[in-house]
């Protein structure tokens, strides 16, 4: 028989399964970063002049930052110059391109990993944008959606065909100047997704973005914009994977939503970055800021995010309450294994009257891992009945992984109600003995107890996804508890 | 149906059971008593396999098998079953749920088929109001937000449910009232047949008033000091462990 110790050991972990590398022609520029790289970026996608200026404006910018040092991960210095800022497939055509022209190899490549892109193949209710390194490869069910007029294509399409909408609601909800990574990104993001959900249109499928790394020694900054237009209603959901390389990669993304009047976004996020060996060799950096503006009154943005890959993750899906009795959502289960870090949480600002957010955050920790929730609930002065309730549980598997929860609270109303509830809690021996004893096997016990401990978070996914959701987890804490 | 032969245990540095010898069988039930420290929730705990204790010597044979090579969900797919001293909480994960869990890992472990939700929830009925288990508390997550009462009546409801052939009962009767208590009891008392048998493990004599044990035995120091049968429990409420504890003395020990 064996020690208690032994007993919550970690052992080996399964197989990262999405770190293949698809062996594809790319055009990749040289490492480094200038003001030339820049234009080039901006050239090469054939942009309008705004772009351009704006991209220079967030460089210059961003050379008179430093790299913030107050989140809770550690990590060797990155050499911004030593990486490449765009890497794309080599495509015979250039622009835009319907599905069958897109590369065999990389509609092999999205097969593999489950998500199938032509449209008689597709998961039925998604319409998917496949974003592969810098670029984005195919979206599906463009022509079905642009029937409702909702525009559903890359972020490099909607520069080219509707540059109105770019121009004004780019760079509005996230600013070039906001913060390290979102100002390096501004000045270099190659593509993303971009979505206009019009006036009064509920979206009939959920949009979804596939991000794919696939070229070693790059950096991936994407960037997605959605704005929901008066009374509309959109489900996004967007998913990423990367190659095993035992370098880290840098993956630098900005997320703007805009939702007006009586709109309703729901964003949701399973990340499955490759999360680096079990020794912390390698994985992804994953350095996000992503927010929401609710501008409209009654508007709402729900936030769901379920982070289980990536060496570090770093990021704050925060909502910004401005129109009256808006709402704000953020739901997270976040999961560390080996030498993962964690450091993410969500930021709710209330401006508006009658403003509520409510937060749900569940960390779990296994291995020598660290996992942080930070979090901010902001009440300003004219909130006028605002309410925040925010719970935030940690689990911790094993005596090496660490957990931590800093709340921030500014409340500058006195009519504001805010809640905040907290717990740690170990999986222990005495659950697992538990589970043992009624005859059900430690692994099912595992996924049993921590499917529970999330519960409240799945709940809130699209259901086809709270499946995958919930396999993802075991597979994440798989070995974790012996 | 169980065989316990000089069996010895220690939790790191101490050793805890220092030759256990015990022979249960079929149809029979055996309390086991003693002052506090002398072993029992060991005993009971090491023959459900709990790996927080490290068997240091003798052997456990279990309907013929031994025991002590199986991990702990085989033997309780085997037919043991352990009601917690202390039921632990498990959130987010209802009552139902887990106990369908727990009994269709019983049914895939001998072959037969799962049961599905519906299935279930008409076998659990019956006896859900035989042991006054509301629907609420049943769809309520695994003992969180229990009452003390609550949990231990929840233990003997998937007891009920798992139908065991060896139920031991850890301490079931602390901190209940006289109502819970004869709630505990009529479920015992319910399980037992000719093909069953239960250990009863207490501190005290007052759930033998109930359910009333075949044999008594006392524990001290890791050993069974003395067996009789149930004027055992009557007479250690007269006169307290301490009489008992001078037993425990290797060298005025009484072996039997």
């Amino acid at each position: 028989m064996s020690t208690p110790t032994t007993d919550l050991d970690v052992l080996t972990s399964q197989d990262y399964k999405y770190g293949f590398v698809t062996d594809i022609e790319t055009e990749t520029v040289p490492p480094g970063l200038n003001e030339d790289i820049v234009r080039w970026i901006s050239a090469k996608k054939k942009e309008p002049e705004f772009m351009l200026d704006w991209r220079l404006k967030a460089y210059r910018h961003w050379l008179t930052m430093a790299e913030p040092k107050w989140p809770n991960v550690h990590y060797p210095p990155i050499d911004y110059q030593a990486a490449s800022y765009f890497s794309a497939p080599k495509s015979k055509t250039d622009g835009p391109k319907s599905l069958d022209d897109v590369d065999p190899e990389l509609l092999a490549t999205y097969e593999k990993l489950g998500i199938p892109l032509s449209e008689r193949a597709a998961l039925a209710g998604v319409a998917v944008d496949a974003v592969f390194d810098s670029v984005s490869v195919a979206t599906t069910f463009k022509g079905e959606l642009e029937k409702l007029g909702i525009i559903f294509c890359s972020f490099s399409e909607a520069v080219l065909n509707h540059p109105e909408l770019i121009e004004k609601y780019l760079g509005t909800v996230v600013p070039y100047t906001d913060n390290f990574f979102a100002t390096l990104n501004s000045a270099v993001f190659s593509d993303g997704s971009f979505c206009y959900i019009p006036k009064g249109v509920r979206s009939p499928m959920e949009l979804s973005t596939y991000f794919r790394i696939n070229a070693a020694n790059t950096g991936q900054f994407e960037r997605t914009l959605i704005i929901a237009d008066e009374g509309s209603h959109v489900s996004y959901l967007e998913g990423c994977t990367a190659p095993m390389r035992d370098e880290n990669q840098l993956h630098a993304a900005v997320v703007e939503l805009v939702a007006l009047d009586n709109a309703q976004i729901k964003y949701s996020t399973v990340q499955n970055w490759y999360p680096g060996d079990k020794e912390g060799k390698g994985g992804i950096y994953n350095f996000v800021t992503k927010r929401g503006a609710c501008r409209g009154v009654n508007s709402k943005i729900s936030w769901t995010q379920v982070e289980t890959g990536s060496a570090i993750t770093w990021k704050y899906p925060s909502c910004i309450l401005i129109g009256d009795n808006s709402v704000g959502e953020f739901y997270s289960v976040a999961v560390t294994n080996n030498r993962q870090q964690a450091d993410t949480g969500t930021k709710m600002i209330h401006i508006g009257k009658n403003t509520r957010s409510t937060i749900i955050s569940k960390g779990i920790s296994a291995g020598r891992s660290s996992n942080t929730y930070r979090g901010l609930v902001k009440i300003q002065k004219g909130a006028q009945g605002a309410r925040n309730f925010s719970q935030c549980d940690s689990m911790l598997m094993g005596d090496e992984c660490g957990a931590h929860t800093f709340p921030y609270l500014e409340v500058k109303n006195p009519t504001a109600q805010v809640e905040h509830e907290a717990t740690t809690s170990k999986i222990g021996e005495d659950q697992l003995f538990y589970c043992n004893q009624r005859g059900i096997p430690t692994e099912d016990a595992i996924s049993m107890i921590v499917n529970g401990f999330c519960k409240e978070v799945f709940k809130e996914l699209p259901m086809e996804f709270a499946v995958e959701a919930q396999k993802l987890l075991g597979v994440s804490l798989e070995g974790s508890v012996g | 149906m169980l065989e316990i032969k000089n069996l010895s245990a220690k939790v790191e540095d101490k050793q805890i059971l220092k030759g256990i010898n015990l022979s249960v069988k079929a149809g029979e039930i055996h309390a086991i008593m003693g002052p506090n420290g002398s072993g029992k929730s060991t005993l009971a705990q090491v023959i459900a396999g709990r790996d927080t204790f490290e068997v240091t010597g003798g052997s456990v044979t279990y309907l013929g098998k031994d025991l002590l090579e199986l991990a702990p969900e085989e033997r309780a797919c085997e037919g043991i079953f352990l009601a917690f001293q202390y039921p632990v909480e498990i959130p987010g994960v209802s009552n139902l749920y887990f106990l369908r869990a727990a009994v269709n890992a019983a049914r895939k472990y001998r072959g037969e088929e799962e049961l599905d939700a519906m299935d279930f929830m008409t076998g659990a009925k019956g006896k859900m109001a035989s042991l006054g288990m509301s629907d609420q508390m049943i769809s309520r997550a695994v003992n969180v937000g229990f009452s003390g009462g609550e949990k231990k009546r929840n233990e003997i409801f998937q007891m009920a449910m798992l139908e065991p052939k060896l139920a031991i009962l850890d301490e079931t009767d602390s901190g209940l009232d006289i109502d819970a208590l004869k709630t505990v009891a009529d479920g015992v008392n319910a399980l037992r047949s000719p093909d069953r048998a239960v250990i009863v493990v207490t501190h005290y004599q007052r759930l033998l008033d109930y359910i009333i044990p075949d044999f008594v035995h006392v524990l001290a120091d890791g050993r069974v000091v003395k067996s009789g049968d149930k004027s055992l429990a009557l007479e250690l409420e007269d006169k307290g462990y301490s009489w008992i504890e001078q037993l425990a003395q290797p060298e005025l020990a009484v072996r039997s």
